[in-house]
């Protein structure tokens, strides 16, 4: 049996088909293509800790901002913010911008560069050595969560099941809606029974 | 086969509902009862011919509790998850669906849900799926719109609360046992367990195992696992399948995600003078090895292009321990037309129309 050559799969039957020519993309798929170095993403998830300690400073100070931006109105400060935001946590976590940010409940990896998406841990396909099951040279960024979470202080939000992505929030800011949203919460709190 | 699976009145009809059963289907009793349960994997055919389905699913006859119908495994497209388990229910069998969020996106899946319990579909399996780099057509666009986990959520939140994701209303829920699909083998180790309880969390009463071929990483993995307590919240069934020969266990190894097989492994299968035998074997000492761990409340057996020794591999280890699962009866009528096929061909036809004609005809006899 050993020496019976194994049925060659279609799989393998398209490689060969394949053209090569001198032109030979790098990476997998577009979400690899799409990633800068993972040196800046890697420096997150070691610095978890002091991010969530600054992230929660930075989210009082926007919602202390909140009159402000009620004044200015939540539409026309959009377009800054998002720039800012889109840059910041762009350059930070390579940022997607799906408009639902859930970076403290995934130990500050960004879950969107996942080929897959996955927004609830590690698919199966993990390799052996930590890397995606999809592009062989990207460390597994729900690896990556687990030790960023294991290093903050809210290290249980990992284990919290997320909802699915609402698409149509993309391109959105997540500071405004997380700011308006505590905003609301506020006010419902301090008079109760108020109709929302 | 135990009186309590099959239904009295028709043998290949849903069971009558259960308390505690979310489903009424055939393998949530057998688990419900604490036996030891059997599925297998259904190679999916590549042709639109329904007998390739049924022919298939007859090898597993009388041995497997459950038949597990993949959605485009590997992301190589066959024949979909959902028809062979219309046809599969027609039989009689009960279909393990699976669904993979690859190639779906919340709309359609809520409505294959639906679809598939109004067939007769009682356990569905919620998975992620491959990559599309990983198959045939890697040039697809991969969906991944939900994941397992809101996968699971979704359909549990169809089943309980009679509601689609959005909050519209079901006049009548899909009744099915949900299942969900784990990977001890792969990194990082300590979150295995916990992505276990969150799948639960979400709404997986039972799950199946990738590939085990390193028991004692099994092993360490359901001792974490009986810590936490999770063995009491979720039936969990351990994958197992014959590997050809050593190429083979190479082979998958290094391409198909997810698989790890131990190098002892591969040396044992290289050592063997029938490869295949061995492997055969190598399958059967590890059933027989997990089936010990506390725990452990069935097999899920995928033998890839080996579906005939499914029964030998089942039989030779003993798990089922004198039980015989659920198997298609012949029909008596059947065979009671067979038996008098000569004589009902001799027998005069009465064609209905000339009957009538005739009785037109005849004047009434006053």
């Amino acid at each position: 049996m050993a020496d019976q050559p194994t049925k060659p799969t279609q799989a393998s039957l398209n490689k060969k088909a394949a053209q090569t020519t001198s032109y030979k993309p790098s990476g997998v798929s577009a979400t690899g293509r799409k990633a800068r170095s993972f040196a800046i993403r890697l420096w997150s998830v070691r610095n978890a800790r002091f991010l969530e300690w600054f992230y929660a400073r930075f989210a009082d100070a926007f919602l202390m901002l909140h009159p402000m931006w009620k004044a200015v109105g939540y539409e026309r400060a959009e377009a800054p913010v998002k720039f800012v935001e889109k840059h910041v946590k762009g350059f930070l976590f390579d940022c997607r911008m799906c408009g639902q940010c859930v970076l403290s409940s995934t130990g500050m990896s960004c879950p969107m560069n996942c080929p897959k998406q996955l927004r609830n841990g590690p698919c199966g396909g993990v390799r052996a050595n930590g890397n995606c099951e999809v592009e062989p040279d990207m460390p597994c960024v729900w690896v990556q969560a687990w030790s960023g979470a294991n290093r903050m202080k809210g290290r249980d939000n990992i284990l919290n099941v997320q909802k699915p992505v609402d698409q149509s929030l993309r391109e959105t800011s997540s500071w405004l809606r997380v700011t308006a949203n505590a905003a609301a919460e506020r006010e419902a709190a301090a008079n109760p029974g108020m109709p929302q | 086969m135990s009186q309590a699976d099959s239904n009295p009145l028709d043998p290949s009809a849903l069971l009558e509902p259960l308390p505690g059963h979310s489903s009424l289907g055939r393998l949530e009793r057998i688990l419900r009862r604490g036996e030891f349960a059997v599925t297998a994997e259904l190679n999916p055919p590549d042709s639109a011919n329904p007998h390739d389905v049924y022919e298939r699913a007859a090898i597993f006859d009388g041995w497997v509790d459950g038949i597990n119908a993949v959605d485009a495994s590997g992301a190589n497209a066959h024949m979909s998850s959902v028809g062979i388990c219309a046809l599969l229910t027609r039989m009689g069998y009960a279909p393990i669906m699976q669904i993979s969020c690859r190639d779906k996106n919340r709309i359609a899946i809520q409505g294959d849900v639906l679809g598939a319990s109004a067939m007769g579909v009682q356990n569905i399996l919620c998975l992620t799926g491959d990559g599309v780099q990983a198959g045939d057509q890697p040039g697809a666009k991969p969906v991944f719109d939900l994941d397992c986990m809101s996968l699971l959520e979704t359909i549990r939140i169809m089943r309980d609360n009679s509601k689609f994701l959005s909050g519209r209303k079901l006049t009548s829920p899909p009744t099915v046992f949900l299942g969900a699909a784990i990977n001890p083998f792969a990194p990082p180790h300590d979150f295995r367990p916990h992505r276990l309880a969150k799948k639960i969390a979400a709404g997986a009463q039972f799950v199946q195992s990738q590939y085990c071929y390193d028991v004692p990483m099994f092993k360490k993995y359901m001792q974490q696992v009986r810590d936490m307590g999770l063995d009491k919240e979720c039936f969990i069934m351990c994958g197992v399948g014959p590997l050809a020969s050593a190429r083979t266990a190479k082979w998958m190894r290094s391409n198909v995600p997810g698989v790890h097989i131990p190098d002892e492994i591969i040396k044992r299968l290289e050592g063997a003078e029938d490869q295949k035998k061995e492997g055969k074997q190598l399958c059967i000492d590890i059933i027989n090895e997990v089936k010990e761990i506390e725990g452990v409340s069935g097999i899920h057996v995928m033998a890839y292009r080996q579906e005939e020794f499914v029964a030998e591999i089942v039989h030779e280890s003993g798990v089922l321990k004198g039980r015989r699962p659920w198997r298609k009866e012949p029909n008596p009528v059947d065979e009671m037309v067979a038996a008098r096929m000569e004589e009902i061909l001799e027998e005069p036809r009465q064609v209905p129309h000339e009957l009538a004609g005739v009785a037109g005809d005849t004047e009434p006899s006053e």
